[in-house]
């Protein structure tokens, strides 16, 4: 056999970026395991939906761009976008959101920039934003959790109900019977409550916030199972929720009647998904470990702000893209000091 | 017990190194032709010393060392100097380079030996010339020549001798195999380097994978009255790269651009220190080393005593290699080693194994992907880069910003490329960076000579016409005052002048006047002659007379015009 010249290293980790994707969407699992449980099958559909036109709309792209096209779809990238647009949707959203959703993220966000490795912005983020501003009313109106419903839980129990719901239309009395407000919309239009009144009146807080920290708990499984897998290191997250926490726990501590308390920051809404699943997207993310940690902080803070006296009560998406315009730069400024370096260094070195 | 430090990052690759310890050490078989490059250690090339047709014994030096960074060779065994020329030679490049090939002759006749019975009782001097006139470089690796790094000077004080033993790199066991059955060897060469450095401590640092070794180590090291401790520290590669063992067993970083010696520290291998046992202590020169036949194309994987030069291909054989499973040949390890297409070069000073893999074990390496800037790279690197920002920089030709990220900072251990999800050759677009940045170094460079002499010669050329300008300056104010001095002499004559030329006049005139008066008398003279008048005789002495005045005159003015020409 002829022996053939390659550079070293001569050996390498059976390691590769499907492998990683596959991790990342095996995390996802509880998440959806636990929005199944608590909305019903709405979320287990739109997945299948969001997977289906996510891969066709890159395939579409790939040929475009005339790139090998099997190749790049096994990398997986495009399942987990599309997996994340279809967890962060309300599970009952109409079937065409989710497909502006999955075209936005592939195509406009990914693919018009240079494809997988290449994006400035979270694809997923971006289609989420792009909807949140569209289509306000249906992004926003999720179905009450099963503990609310009683009896009607058959109602949106059926898979094929639920399938009719999504792809024709849900009739107006099914959308203001079991469809409702989230925690934190809740919380934000008020209308002169204090916390504590809020809590108190409203079921989606005091029975139903309980369906939401248990999704979050969900997300919180995937994303330590993926630290402890080394897909991702801790510093985005850790910072993100930490500073979240603190800011939280400052606010609500100078003046509890008018601001949510701390645990209800961290435990609904999509502070979890976000903090493992989006804050820790490496493309559009800083790259080294102290760069992480400004990144995460920059998000939480984001976060909390905007909920708080943005006019968005979920504010994840807009927080991530903002810190994603800031990702480069912080790059820059956030070397590590190499070996036998006394400093790290800074700036871009460039003549620029 | 010495404390143990850690450095950033670092993996876990497969060790893969107990099918090479089956068995002890194995003398590899003399081969017919013994190829020695002259190029085996970092430096300048060793200058030939013998002629082809010359016979050699077995220890001769056949190459000395050229100048201070450098290691003379010996002639590994007996026989007849064939060729000096270029061979192929084991260099990443694949190209051949000058060597001497030796034709043994089977009787394997040593050379008279020069040992130093008492390296104490000699001088450092003479110790350090004797152990650089025995060629011994570093074995580790890299091969940097060891008189070097002994002879330190009075700028360097050692607090810390490291004897690397960690051999971190995968497959390779040569030093493992050698501290199991050779410690003393290990030890008395470790004495002999205490001897001339004087460290206050000397640290042994091996991996944990090695307890044998440490076994061995430990069980001799009573007999030595050394600051002398064997540090174990955890599996993990690269803990043998230099900078990072010293980093594990001090805590201390060698500043970038200096070597260890600046911060007091000094490193040698295992091997490098029994070749120092053997060259002061049995005066063998360093033409043999411990080498690792390992990988699954061979038949017998295990450590052989192998004569420098030898060819690969018959070690090969001796292993018993099935060729048509052998997909790669490479020497060194698989992380930092090179792959070999020909297997007629030899080994070298710095080849500790040898691995024949087969297609399943070294697969070639998938199809790249893009970076998705995941950071598993910037988790393992050992010496806190940010290699996917550098990948970035290298693949954009942004070398000034990847220089700013420290590139050459990067020891191409080649963690990052192992676990790159995208399996990106990371490595290789380090390297390509590093040598586009020297060459752009070497260009400048020779733009700034090229500008300079362009400038010298601009500055001698203005020179030389100043100069033209101040001779031709000179020259007119000479002339002028040549002129000045003529015209001054001139006037000086002028008076006399016009007499002179009167006179001058007079006598031409008078000379004209005679010619036409002795015409005329010729004239006559003819007449009369052919008349046949009377009167010839008269008219004849008339002629003769005005002959003789004409030719006064003509003389006359002759001379006077001739005077004043």
């Amino acid at each position: 056999m002829a022996l053939i010249h390659l550079s070293s290293p001569h050996v390498s980790k059976a390691n590769a970026t499907n492998r990683v994707m596959r991790l990342v969407l095996i995390a996802t699992l509880p998440a959806l395991l636990a929005l199944t449980l608590f909305f019903g099958w709405g979320s287990l559909i739109q997945l299948l939906l969001a997977s289906t036109t996510a891969l066709l709309f890159e395939a579409i792209c790939l040929h475009l761009r005339k790139r090998p096209v099997l190749f790049f779809l096994r990398d997986g990238s495009a399942l987990v976008t599309a997996v994340l647009i279809a967890l962060a949707i309300p599970p009952f959203a109409p079937w065409w959101i989710v497909v502006i959703g999955t075209f936005t993220a592939i195509v406009i966000a990914k693919h018009l920039y240079g494809g997988l490795g290449n994006n400035p912005f979270n694809p997923a983020m971006v289609a989420y934003a792009l909807l949140l501003i569209s289509f306000p009313m249906e992004m926003t109106q999720w179905n009450a959790p099963f503990v609310l419903l009683g009896d009607h839980w058959s109602v949106l129990a059926s898979f094929k109900d639920s399938l009719i719901i999504i792809f024709t239309s849900m009739n107006q009395t099914l959308i203001d019977a079991y469809t409702g407000a989230t925690p934190l919309e809740v919380l934000k239009h008020r209308s002169g409550m204090t916390t504590e009144e809020v809590w108190r009146n409203n079921p989606v807080l005091n029975q139903g916030v309980f369906a939401w920290y248990g999704i979050s708990a969900a997300w919180l499984m995937g994303g330590v199972f993926l630290i402890y897998r080394k897909v991702f290191t801790w510093h985005a997250p850790f910072s993100m929720l930490v500073t979240l926490f603190l800011l939280s726990s400052l606010f609500y501590a100078g003046d509890p009647s008018n601001f949510a308390d701390p645990f209800v920051h961290l435990g609904v809404g999509a502070t979890m998904m976000c903090a493992f699943f989006i804050a820790t997207d490496p493309v559009s993310g800083a790259t080294s470990n102290k760069g992480k940690v400004i990144f995460g902080i920059g998000v939480g803070a984001l976060v909390y702000i905007i909920r708080t006296w943005g006019s968005y009560p979920d504010a994840v998406a807009f927080a991530i893209l903002l810190m994603n315009l800031t990702a480069p730069f912080i790059d820059h400024y956030t070397q590590p000091r190499s070996y036998g370096h006394e400093r790290a260094n800074r700036g871009t070195g460039g003549r620029s | 017990m010495t404390r143990i430090y850690s450095f950033h990052g670092g993996i876990h690759p497969p060790d893969n190194k107990r099918q090479s310890l089956g068995a002890p050490i194995k003398q590899a078989p003399l081969p017919s032709r013994l190829i020695l490059p002259l190029q085996q250690h970092i430096g300048k090339s060793a200058t030939p010393i013998v002629e082809v047709g010359d016979r050699v014994l077995k220890g001769q030096k056949i190459a000395d060392a050229t100048g201070f960074i450098s290691a003379a060779l010996h002639a590994p065994s007996s026989g007849t100097v064939t060729y000096i020329g270029l061979q192929p030679a084991p260099h990443a490049s694949g190209l051949e380079s000058p060597c001497i090939v030796i034709e043994a002759d089977g009787l394997d006749e040593w050379i008279s030996k020069k040992a130093i019975a008492d390296f104490r009782s000699i001088q450092k001097k003479a110790l350090l010339d004797h152990i650089r006139e025995s060629g011994v470089a570093g074995l580790g690796g890299a091969g940097f020549p060891t008189d070097i790094k002994l002879n330190l000077g009075k700028d360097h004080i050692i607090n810390t001798l490291i004897i690397n033993a960690a051999e971190c790199e995968p497959y390779i066991t040569a030093d493992d195999a050698l501290m199991r059955e050779r410690p003393d060897e290990i030890l008395k060469g470790v004495e002999i380097i205490a001897h001339l450095l004087e460290p206050s401590k000397i640290l042994i640092g091996i991996e944990d994978n090695k307890p044998n070794a440490i076994k061995a180590l430990r069980d001799y090291i009573r007999e030595y009255q050394l600051p002398i401790e064997v540090v174990v520290v955890p599996t993990l590669y690269p803990s043998g790269g230099e900078k990072q063992l010293i980093q594990l067993l001090t805590s201390i970083e060698v500043p970038s651009g200096s070597i260890p010696a600046d911060v007091g520290i000094v490193c040698q291998n295992v091997g490098t220190a029994a070749a120092i046992y053997r060259a002061v202590e049995l005066g063998e020169p360093m033409i043999s080393r411990i080498v690792t036949l390992t990988g699954f194309a061979l038949g017998h994987r295990q450590n052989y005593d192998v004569l420098m030069g030898t060819p690969f291909s018959v070690l090969l054989e001796a292993a018993e290699v099935d060729r048509d499973k052998m997909f790669r040949l490479v020497m060194g390890g698989p992380m930092m080693g090179i792959s070999i297409e020909d297997d007629r070069i030899p080994v070298i000073k710095t080849t500790n194994c040898i691995i024949a893999a087969t297609q399943e074990e070294m697969p070639p390496a998938p199809p790249a992907q893009p970076c998705i800037r995941c950071g598993m790279c910037e988790q393992v690197c050992p010496a806190s880069l940010l290699p996917q920002q550098l990948y970035w920089f290298a693949k954009g030709r942004e070398f000034d910003k990847a220089r700013h990220h420290n590139l050459f900072d990067c020891i191409e251990c080649g963690a990052c490329a192992y676990v790159c999800p995208s399996n990106i050759p990371l490595v290789q677009h380090y390297r390509f960076a590093k040598s586009e940045i020297r060459n752009e170094e070497a260009e400048q460079q020779k733009s700034i000579q090229a500008r300079e002499r362009f400038e010298a010669r601009q500055a001698r050329l203005a020179r030389e016409v100043a100069e033209k300008e101040q001779r031709r300056k000179e020259r007119a104010e000479a002339a002028a005052k040549e002129q000045a001095r003529k015209k001054l002499e001139q006037d000086q004559t002028t008076h006399a002048t016009p007499n002179a030329e009167a006179e001058l006049k007079k006598l031409k005139t008078a000379a004209s006047v005679a010619r036409t008066k002795l015409k005329k008398a010729r004239e006559a003279l003819k007449n009369a002659e052919d008349k046949d008048l009377d009167g010839i005789e008269k008219l004849q002495a008339t002629v003769a007379q005005l002959e003789e005045k004409a030719g006064e005159a003509e003389r006359a003015w002759q001379d006077a015009s001739g005077a004043k020409q």
